[in-house]
């Protein structure tokens, strides 16, 4: 049951913030409701105002600027919208990877339809996929409040389990994504309950020299990679540590043919990863059991992405 | 509905309500909706429209689920006034002059339901899975209507009144 509530229905930015500012602690956010509306009609949040930010024209929109390769996703776009997107359909392979499939993924066909990307990730709920793959594309978010607009990587969204850096009266606005560098290639994967997922590892890489599908690439170096962790912890974080440790390694030494397939640095950086994870004890599994895991599928990413050249 | 009206009116007469104007079903309704009033119970309670239901009552069974502008949505979750100018349709309007929808007749062929509580959901999911790809396979299907969860007929049965479905269309 919902408590009675006061709708503020605004047009524009500015006058989202105003009526955030006006109201401070009492208010929030309406962006699609699919977590906010479940958390108030437990009664473990309450808010006597909601603003909601659908109505404002322009948030709804995805756009791409062929220049700066960068990609504007509205806060209020549906994960529907966005898979379905033309600037994402048109770039699935070169630019930006992932983003359909696993758009296409999150929790299910009712949830895609309403669930925004901007609600998604400022309700910050750890066990979300597109806070932990957007970490991949080096994603910035635009944050507008009282005191102006200001530009931060998504990874500084996020302080923890339902927790952002948002103040009472900044709205996250439009959520940035450069393109993939040419020639780097991702997968994200998850694993457990799929609409709650255990745990989620997306891999990007960037092998030298440039090869094509079906080429031998077992001497090709690694030549810039990323490692994005999310759901096993309290929030989705790259793990540089990992990175630094597989950058200029060759894919016979990370995946080896001989040795059963293991590979000590391999097994290292998926050690790293699952420490990085933060990985906590929950009806999912055991943290130990979550950060083994991490490193299973840290390999498994890693393969994929270099089978999707 | 009489009750909730009362109910709403002397708790919060400082709240205003919002004006809705849309189809259910083809028919169009006009009122005046609290906001924090869930399509559900404006269907069930307001209009008298008990196909969809109420169960974990946090989008994960697909019990409530009901189309607005043919997509689907956790009507339990969803705000009645975000329906304001829309097409609402709920298991009540599929069948026309007395016709089953091929969906619904597939259903009841292929036996594939047991209580019927989970059906509504599954028949309009399926609804708003053949109006975007006719011709779904196996795999398909079950990737669409995974959020739809059934206890007691199975989903093999559910899979082929589907796939009976979309050879009729």
């Amino acid at each position: 049951m919902l408590r009675p509530f006061k709708l503020h229905e605004p047009t524009s930015v500015d006058d989202a913030v105003s009526l955030l500012g006006q109201f401070g602690e009492e208010a929030k956010v309406y962006c699609g409701g699919t977590e906010l509306l479940l958390a108030m009609k437990e009664g473990l949040l309450r808010y006597n105002h909601l603003v909601n930010i659908k109505t404002i024209p322009g948030l709804d929109e995805v756009g791409y600027d062929q220049a700066s390769g960068m990609l504007s996703i509205g806060a209020t776009v549906t994960h529907t919208a966005l898979e379905h997107s033309p600037h994402i359909q048109s770039h699935l392979q070169s630019h930006f990877p992932m983003i359909a499939e696993a758009e296409g993924n999150v929790a299910n066909v009712r949830v895609r339809n309403v669930g925004t990307i901007g609600g998604n990730l400022c309700f910050s709920e750890p066990h979300s996929d597109p806070g932990a793959f957007l970490l991949l594309f080096d994603t910035q978010v635009e944050i507008q409040g009282s005191g102006g607009q200001r530009t931060i990587p998504l990874a500084e969204l996020t302080l923890g389990p339902f927790e952002t850096c948002l103040e009472d009266d900044e709205i996250l606005t439009r959520i940035l994504v450069p393109q993939f560098p040419q020639g780097m290639t991702g997968a994200y994967l998850k694993f457990g309950y799929h609409a709650r997922p255990t745990l989620g590892v997306g891999v990007s890489v960037r092998l030298e020299p440039k090869t094509s599908t079906g080429e031998q690439i077992e001497g090709a170096v690694v030549a810039e990679v990323r490692v994005a962790v999310g759901s096993a912890g309290p929030k989705a974080v790259r793990v540089a540590e990992a990175e630094q440790l597989l950058v200029g390694k060759t894919v016979a030494e990370l995946l080896p043919r001989s040795n059963g397939g293991e590979s000590s640095t391999m097994n290292e950086a998926g050690r790293i990863a699952g420490r990085a994870s933060d990985a906590m004890d929950d009806i999912h599994g055991s943290g130990e059991y979550k950060e083994h895991m991490v490193g299973v599928f840290l390999k498994r990413a890693f393969a994929e992405a270099i089978n999707t050249r | 509905m009489a009750i909730t009206v009362a109910i709403n009116e002397t708790q919060r007469p400082d709240i205003e309500r919002i004006p809705v104007n849309l189809t259910v079903n083809g028919r169009t309704v006009t009122d005046n909706v609290p906001p924090e009033l869930t399509l559900l119970d404006f269907l069930r309670d307001w209009l008298g429209l008990k196909g969809a239901k109420r169960s974990c009552d946090m989008q994960v069974c697909g019990a409530c689920t009901v189309l607005v502008n043919g997509r689907a949505v956790s009507s339990c979750t969803f705000l009645a006034f975000e329906a304001r100018n829309d097409e609402v349709t709920t298991i009540e309007g599929l069948a026309q002059d007395g016709e089953l929808h091929p969906l619904q007749q597939s259903f009841i062929d292929n036996a594939a339901f047991q209580c019927g509580f989970c059906t509504p959901g599954m028949i309009l999911a399926a609804k708003s899975l053949l109006d975007q790809n006719p011709h779904p396979n196996e795999e398909e299907i079950r990737a669409y209507m995974k959020g739809n969860i059934c206890r007691c007929t199975g989903y093999k049965k559910i899979v082929e009144a589907i796939e009976g479905a979309a050879l009729v269309q």
